[in-house]
């Protein structure tokens, strides 16, 4: 998904440019300059015209506030949560919990991803049962995880280690299969020994794949977390969201809708930077120079 | 097989004492297809020999013998234990700098100041920290080359590995390829198809058909005799009219 997303926007940003310089070579500098911002200007007037509407159409009364909180009133009351500082503790618990999650299922899937990758004794035990139930969506375990687990914490960290483990194994497992093994022969002529040459070659021919894993793992831990805080929270973004229903109170529930936004958002981020850090030697991740 | 470092006084002792390698009554097999069968080959210290041969004659399967890379069906295999080899492609680590890729399995201790060396032997010596992808083929081929001479061996494998370059620089990595091989003396066998290479380059050179070694030539005092080139070509099956005019 994000590789798609990641290359089309530069790739549309040089079809306008091209499109502007085609439409007037002799165009000066400052100009052409001009419609390369334009385009980018344009890009997030949509948006703010829209958010402006949803304003103005609050203001003047044709959206109930009840339906749907002009951005104006959202805006305070998230100000008004954090001074009191109730956000803050709900948005931690739920950071909290993704993380927990993540690093449960992420080692486990990792370590397992390693194990199949490795060993084909290893493939044969393990790899059909996992695959058997990743066919399962794994939100449709939900209630027999409330059955296992009630709807403490750890129904809720064991739902986003869930989601998280399939990318993780996947990824991990495919990586270590597609590392060249030219490389790898390569290495044991080069004298290499075995834990040199997963440390050397395997393990970073591998981290394309793995890092693909860690950020569809990231977007999976995000859906659990939402799926599992609207049921029988007691702290929580999701808990904040299924209290103000209680209440009638759309804005504290848009709000809400915002941060997971928001999020899912900062986890692609950090996703990227990962990859534009160990990945700078890859030329579809190399920034340009 | 059998593989084993011979060990300095019993080589000595023994009549073979300049051998760096012997091959004796080779037998290798894929599957049903014979492709080596009673092959014998002796290559001495610091010797530079040829391997010729139409595609598909067993050439590489015959080096990659001699590097311990596959298993033998019969005969004998006495070679240096940790061979270097170059392949036709570069088999440069993506994810790692040049002075990283050449320092592959040194030890840690001297690794960068060594292989700093061997870049600026092949010609890169400014260019520690650049990436394999920011070289062209030849270059990325020097690296390779630095990459095997760098572990010092006693035996150097070269498998093709100037033929996916264009023809001006395969003739500058002829002169490179010389300059080293006179600076580190290591016993070289050379796999390739190009008459001329082997000519330019071999003290010995070896065609193979058939499954063994069909024709030998030393080339010493009288390189790039024509003679020697459509005698190589015959050899090959290249009509000698066609040869000549070639």
């Amino acid at each position: 998904m994000s590789t798609v997303e990641r290359t089309a926007a530069p790739a549309a940003f040089e079809h306008t440019h091209e499109r502007a310089v085609g439409a007037g070579p002799a165009l000066p500098m400052r100009l052409r300059k001009l419609r390369g911002h334009g385009a980018l200007v344009l890009s997030w007037a949509a948006p703010v015209i829209l958010v402006l509407a949803w304003e103005v159409l609050s203001r003047a009364g044709w959206l109930s506030p009840q339906v749907l909180p002009a951005p104006s009133k959202v805006l305070a009351t998230a100000v008004k949560l954090a001074r009191t500082g109730s956000l803050i503790q709900d948005l931690g618990a739920s950071l909290l919990r993704a993380s927990a999650g993540f690093a449960i299922g992420g080692s486990i899937a990792f370590a397992l991803g390693i194990l199949v990758g490795f060993s084909r004794i290893a493939e044969a035990a393990i790899d059909r049962s996992v695959q058997m139930v990743r066919a399962i969506p794994f939100l449709a375990l939900l209630p027999l995880v409330i059955v296992w687990f009630g709807v403490g914490e750890a129904q809720k960290i064991f739902l986003v280690a869930l989601g998280v483990s399939f990318p993780i194994y996947i990824n991990t497992t495919l990586g270590i299969r597609q590392v060249d093994p030219k490389l790898v022969e390569l290495g044991k002529i080069q004298g290499l020994g075995s834990l040199q040459l997963i440390r050397r070659i395997i393990l970073p021919g591998a981290l394309p794949s793995i890092l693909t894993g860690v950020r569809y793992a990231l977007a999976s831990a995000w859906l659990a977390l939402v799926v599992a805080e609207t049921i029988g929270a007691q702290s929580g973004i999701g808990f904040l969201a299924m209290d103000a229903r209680e209440f009638l109170r759309t804005d504290v529930i848009v709000l809400t809708i915002l941060i997971y936004a928001l999020i899912g958002v900062a986890a692609d981020a950090i996703a990227r930077f990962l990859e534009r850090r160990l990945l700078a030697w890859h030329p579809n991740y190399a920034v340009a120079r | 097989m059998t593989l084993h470092v011979p060990s300095p006084p019993l080589s000595i002792s023994t009549p073979s004492s300049r051998a760096a390698v012997v091959v004796h009554d080779l037998k290798r097999v894929y599957g049903e297809r014979v492709v080596i069968d009673g092959l014998n080959l002796h290559i001495e210290r610091g010797e530079f020999v040829t391997l010729l041969g139409e595609s598909g004659c067993g050439k590489t399967t015959l080096l990659r013998a001699l590097a311990g890379l596959d298993p033998i069906q019969g005969g004998r295999v006495d070679a240096p234990r940790r061979p270097a080899v170059v392949f036709q492609e570069h088999r440069l680590l993506p994810w790692d700098t040049l002075w990283r890729n050449v320092a592959l399995g040194l030890p840690t201790a001297d690794a960068r100041e060594r292989a700093a060396a061997a870049l600026a032997e092949v010609g890169l010596g400014g260019r520690l920290d650049d990436w394999p992808r920011n070289l062209s083929g030849g270059q990325a081929q020097r690296v390779a080359l630095a990459r095997a001479l760098v572990q010092k061996p006693e035996l150097l494998l070269l498998d093709e590995p100037f033929a996916s370059l264009d023809a001006l620089t395969r003739i500058r990595m002829h002169d490179l390829v010389r300059e080293l091989v006179s600076n580190h003396r290591p016993s070289v066998l050379l796999v390739t198809h190009d008459v001329d290479e082997a000519i330019a380059l071999a003290d010995r050179i070896l065609v193979m058909r058939g499954g063994a070694i069909a024709f030998e030539h030393r080339t010493a005092g009288n390189r790039a005799a024509p003679l020697t080139r459509t005698q190589l070509l015959a050899e090959l099956g290249v009509a000698s009219p066609l040869a000549s005019g070639a």
